[in-house]
């Protein structure tokens, strides 16, 4: 099978993408038009790339579940987006947002990929600003920055809480032009349920209407997929309801590789769960960290007394409080990376700290800050994270501390991609939190946002088209050939297969209770033992959902249950990868944490020397094991070292 | 009137408020007339004015402009209704709970009622008038002329009429009194600043203009 | 607490529709609304009944996909919030609650409460944009920006396109939306080049699309989740009266 050829191009980390730039192949303007590119996902990294290789001429037909493009997850985002401007004359650099983005990833990241998305992260800004998007200013006019956790400077541009949607807002915009002026067209309410392979190229994609339950072929030159993360694996998380790696799973069943599947972030700042009817977490952004202080009282009893409801914590003494960031964590304190954060409030809650009635929370807390800088201030800064808190938990934040806990919210892991974001499927390229490229082992805040743009707008437009270049020659694909009528009919199948079990345990049953397993042993700490049985308990429940699921309805016309029921099915094998490649990884990095594996202080520790690879894990069949293929990761511009947020 | 349909929805948004506001400036001359009454029981100064207002050739052709301003108003006010509802060919079955500014929900209909009174206070006075079936005024001095007064005194000594004139103005006052603010909207000119001051206005004038125009027949009536 | 429902069902675009009637119980204050009728829903599928078709996905208030007609109010009793985000806390125990989709004529039934909003996507196609390609574009910071212009601007960029303003109008008025993303673009300078022609094609689009006219009732602004102001609308209706004078 193909080795992991990552295509990093020859030359000095600071000139490769240039340099890949001016030796690439292009498509000559008036070829652009014989060349159809099919996008799935409207997200950061899909909208933004449509919109742009729409731009450039090519046919683009893209693809979201959602009833417009507007409402793909990127929206939900709402802290910032980094970029290396300086603009606060900080020290900042193209070289130390690339550092800071390797260190933040525990050295589990390609050089090359990060260094450029350091190198064109200031673009993406300038691109924003041309079209609209409102980021917060300056009384003199100008852009205004704050910072967020891991970086020593203020480089992450915001429109007050949602960032993510005035970006994603600047890309549907981008996006709606091109639809209006005809070069991209728009299938919403879609879900792609498989990948076209016409001799071993991806030629297009096999989706349902979700309106009408139909299943259509669409056929193309190349295929994007722009899909998103699959931390909806665990069931609870912070991600959109129909947030699925769905269409990264089906690449990965058609040979293309997943990597690092378990390299999934537990973000520290989310509103603790609160029953067992929850449907999803609530983030609450990473900037509050800005102003906000972490703690949890010092002494057990009173930690007690909290969770039975006998003591506020504004009755907690200043002196019996343990602000346990900063005192473990001195020089970054509160605003440490997400990975350490959240295993830092899991230590403190397991040792009999936490509160809330469940035990399972630490305090977020405004005091200083609001004596500090003012009520009105910390109401500019974060009026909206505010009041949602409110509407959320009934309590008012401005008066006690919020209560907040760490929840899966973001995958590292994904499709395996080269230097050109093309997976080991030629013509079958992956954009954004979709593939794996660029946060190594645990993404830094402000960075994804920054990725699915980088993706989006500055590379893959070049990309596809130095692979797009001899394609020109081959006519539009009809969609009636035998490859498509296979693959559609496989689809076929699968949802037959699920109606066919009429089985008396709903899907989101099983949603849940796979959600349990992966919490349990594949979330913030996980060992060998739980991993194993982790293995053992999805393959058995899997066992059972095609034994036992429900599916009422039609398979014409709208049906939710189906959607749902299809996307879990896939999430039970993906659940597996990760829980495999989290037992064969056996060190600490980033938000892979192995018990076995931490120094005596209790951080993450890596193994280096067997493990400075990427897993890229290829699909070997239904009952056969995956296989493992590693691409060892060089540093040369980086030197690696243990991770140390106690001193700078 | 094809073209009137095909304006775009702000278009007609715009004349109905340019229109709007032309005809509550009519309302203020109007009502100055009508005070006349009551400052001067003799009834010379109201007929004086309104002899005026019924020769003066600039004013007779201000007359036409008038009805004009009416005419469009209404016509476009229906036209804006009747797309209002066919934009919801299905309604709700609980009907609307949000807070909002309640005398617009029934422009059209106090908007319809006005007309209805605008046709029957044209045929009490001006159709009267048009026939030449109204009284001589004789007053030493100011030469001959129609006692468009008396016509009015006599009406406002009606017990059913003055009830009806009361509603029918109370009417107006809530049509006025969102019409008012609305017209600025709909013309764009709002400001932080000055919007709080235009909806005070607002509903001074309606309020002034509908206790104006209630409080002749009352007095007249009672006196 | 218990709650007795009343659920708008209808098959499909062109099926007759009709109220049914649910009981749910044991329902927590703290769940959300949503919460409650994916109870709901699983009690219906347990026993064999299709669920009730919804929109809804971030299921944080901010992708705009949630609907709902709450007792006679776009996404619920309580301001400045979606669907999602509405708590059962709202509610007092055995309340009746009428659930009722989206109703205007562009905003056509799917199933059940789910509507077809694609209108809001053809208003932005007809101009909600600033007509600059991918690349060579100036420096973020090469043109200030007043503070204040900018703040507004964000005001209004906040609208997540959800239609409780259309819902919510008695003319099925598009205004408050079609004028936030005027108006966004009015307010800044990168905008301001193609603003004459902006408003005037989505404009013409809303028009087109079967949305009524605004008649200044305000009822798009108290039921907005995201509070965008009704100066907006002035806002656009002096866009508009300028470009078609010029
Ligand atoms: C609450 C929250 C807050 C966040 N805050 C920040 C932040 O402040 N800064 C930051 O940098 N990052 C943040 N992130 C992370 C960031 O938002 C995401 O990683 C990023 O937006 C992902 O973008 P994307 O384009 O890859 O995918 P998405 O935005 O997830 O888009 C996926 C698209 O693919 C479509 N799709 C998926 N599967 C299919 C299929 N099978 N068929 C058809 N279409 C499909 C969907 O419809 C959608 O259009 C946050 C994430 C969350 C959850
Ligand atoms: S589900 Fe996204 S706004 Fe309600």
């Amino acid at each position: 099978m193909a080795k992991l050829d990552s295509k990093v191009p020859e030359g000095p980390i600071a000139e490769k993408w240039t340099n890949y730039k001016a030796h690439q192949n292009l498509v000559n303007p008036a070829n652009k038009r014989k060349v159809d590119i099919i996008v799935v996902g409207t997200g950061l990294a899909g909208g933004a790339a449509a919109a742009s290789l729409g731009e450039l001429g090519f046919n683009v037909k893209v693809f979201c579940i959602q009833d417009s493009p507007r409402r793909a997850h990127s929206i939900a985002a709402q802290g910032g987006i980094n970029a290396a401007k300086n603009y606060p004359n900080d020290g900042d650099s193209v070289y130390r947002l690339f550092y800071d983005t390797v260190k933040g990833g525990d050295y589990r990241a390609r050089e090359a990929n990060v260094y450029r998305l350091a190198e064109v992260s200031n673009n993406i800004i300038d691109q924003c600003v041309a079209q609209g998007v409102p980021f917060a200013r300056e009384y003199g006019g100008l852009l205004d920055n704050r910072s967020f956790g891991g970086a020593l400077v203020s480089r992450t541009f915001y429109a007050r809480g949602q960032t993510g949607q005035q970006l994603l807002l600047g890309a549907y915009s981008a996006l709606s032009k091109e639809i209006k002026k005809g070069s991209v067209e728009l299938f919403t309410r879609r879900e792609m349920l498989d990948i076209v392979k016409i001799d071993g190229k991806a030629r297009g994609i096999i989706v349902r209407n979700l309106v009408t339950g139909e299943l259509e072929r669409h056929g193309a030159h190349a295929v994007l997929l722009g899909t998103g993360g699959y931390g909806n694996v665990f069931f609870l998380s912070t991600n959109a309801m129909t947030s699925n790696g769905g269409a990264a799973w089906r690449a990965y069943k058609r040979g293309a590789f997943f990597a690092n599947p378990s390299f999934v972030q537990i973000h520290p700042t989310c509103i603790p769960v609160h029953g067992d009817y929850q449907s999803k977490l609530t983030l609450m952004s990473e900037s509050l960290r800005n102003d906000g202080r972490i703690w949890v009282p010092k002494k057990k009893e009173d930690a007690q007394k909290i969770q039975k409801g006998e003591l506020r914590p504004t009755q907690i003494a200043e002196e019996d409080r343990d602000y346990y960031l900063e005192r473990r964590y001195p020089a970054f304190g509160n605003l440490v990376p997400r990975d350490v954060a959240s295993r830092a409030a899991k230590e403190r809650c397991d040792a009999g700290h936490g509160v809330g009635n469940t035990g399972l929370a630490v305090y977020l807390d405004f005091k200083d800050a609001i004596e500090r800088l003012g009520r009105n201030v910390i109401e500019a800064r974060y009026g909206n994270l505010f009041q949602m808190y409110e509407k959320i938990v009934d309590e008012n934040p401005y008066e006690t501390p919020m209560m907040i806990y760490p929840a899966i919210h973001y995958t590292m892991g994904g499709t395996w991609v080269d230097y050109e974001l093309q997976s080991t499927i030629p013509g079958l390229f992956v954009g954004g939190e979709a593939n794996f490229s660029d946060h190594g082992a645990n993404r830094l805040g402000a960075s994804a946002l920054m990725q699915g743009l980088s993706d989006g707008y500055f590379v893959l437009p070049y990309t596809m088209q130095n692979y797009l270049a001899d394609q020109i020659t081959v006519p539009h694909f009809s969609t009636d050939g035998p490859e498509f009528e296979q693959t559609e009919k496989e689809v076929q199948e699968r949802i037959d297969k699920l109606f066919a079990v009429n089985g008396d345990e709903t899907v989101d049953s099983f949603h849940k209770r796979l959600g349990h397993i992966m919490w349990d042993n594949v979330g913030m700490a996980r060992n060998k033992e739980g991993l194993e049985k982790a293995i053992t308990e999805i393959q058995q429940l899997r066992k059972e959902f095609w034994q036992r699921v429900k599916v009422p309805g039609e398979k014409t016309g709208m049906n939710v249950e189906l959607e749902k029921a299809l996307r879990v099915a896939d999430f039970l094998e993906q659940g597996e990868l990760m829980a495999l490649d989290a037992l064969t990884r056996n060190e600490s990095s980033g938000g892979h944490f192995r018990e076995e594996y931490q120094t005596k202080e209790g951080e993450a520790l890596r193994d280096d020397k067997n493990f400075t690879h990427v897993a890229a894990w290829e699909y070997m069949g239904d009952d056969k094991p995956a296989k493992l293929h590693k691409e060892p990761l060089v540093y040369e511009n980086i030197e690696v070292k243990q991770r140390n947020y106690k001193t700078a | 009137m094809s073209n009137t349909l095909s304006y775009s929805s702000i278009t007609k948004k715009i004349w109905m408020s340019l229109f709007g506001l032309f005809l509550m400036t009519f309302l203020v001359v109007h009502l100055s007339i009508n005070l006349l009454l009551l400052f001067d029981p003799s009834r010379e100064l109201f007929n004086i004015a309104a002899h005026f207002m019924g020769t003066n050739p600039l004013i007779q052709i201000f007359q036409w402009v008038l009805f004009a301003g009416f005419g469009f108003h209404i016509i476009l006010g229906v036209i804006l209704q009747i797309q209002n509802w066919m934009a919801r060919p299905k309604g709700y079955k609980v009907k609307g709970t949000s807070e909002d500014s309640v005398f617009s929900k029934y422009m059209i209909y106090t908007g319809m009622i006005i007309f209805v009174f605008l046709i029957i206070h044209l045929g009490n006075f001006f159709v009267l008038k048009m026939q030449g079936d109204v009284p001589e005024f004789h007053q030493p001095g100011a030469g001959e002329m129609e006692d468009m007064g008396l016509l009015v005194v006599n009406l406002f000594r009606n017990t059913g009429y003055v009830i009806f004139y009361v509603i029918m103005l109370l009417l107006m006052g809530f049509h006025l009194d969102h019409a008012f603010q609305s017209a600025f909207q709909s013309l764009g000119l709002t400001h932080n600043k000055y919007t709080p001051f235009i909806k005070g206005l607002g509903h001074f004038y309606s309020i002034v203009i509908t206790a104006g125009y209630i409080i002749i027949p009352l007095i007249i009536y009672f006196r | 607490m218990d709650l007795k429902l009343k659920i708008w069902r209808q098959q499909g675009p062109d099926a007759q529709g009709k109220f049914v009637e649910y009981l749910v119980q044991n329902i927590s204050s703290d769940a959300s609304f949503l919460e409650m009728m994916d109870i709901l829903n699983e009690e219906l599928v347990a026993k064999g009944e299709e669920p009730v078709a919804f929109d809804h996905d971030c299921r944080e208030g901010i992708c705009g996909m949630c609907s709902l007609y709450i007792n006679g109010r776009p996404h619920g009793p309580d301001t400045a919030i979606t669907t999602c985000q509405l708590h059962m806390r709202k509610f007092k125990d055995g309340e009746t609650v009428v659930i009722e989709p989206w109703r205007a004529k562009p905003f056509p039934v799917i199933k059940d409460l789910m509507v077809d909003r694609s209108a809001f996507d053809e208003i932005i196609q007809a101009g909600g944009y600033v007509s600059v390609n991918t690349g060579g574009v100036p420096d973020a910071n090469a043109i200030p920006i007043k503070k204040e212009n900018a703040d507004l601007a964000m005001d209004a960029a906040a609208c997540i396109g959800c239609g409780a303003c259309v819902a919510a109008c008695k003319n099925a008025s598009a205004m408050l939306f079609v004028s936030a993303k005027v108006s966004q673009f009015a307010l800044l300078p990168q905008g301001r080049v193609e603003a004459n022609n902006r408003v005037e094609n989505m404009v013409a689009k809303m028009d087109v699309l079967g949305f009524g006219n605004c008649t200044n009732t305000y009822a798009c602004e108290a039921v907005c989740p995201k509070e965008i102001s009704i100066t907006n609308i002035a806002r656009m209706n002096r866009e508009f009266f300028v470009a078609k004078i010029s």
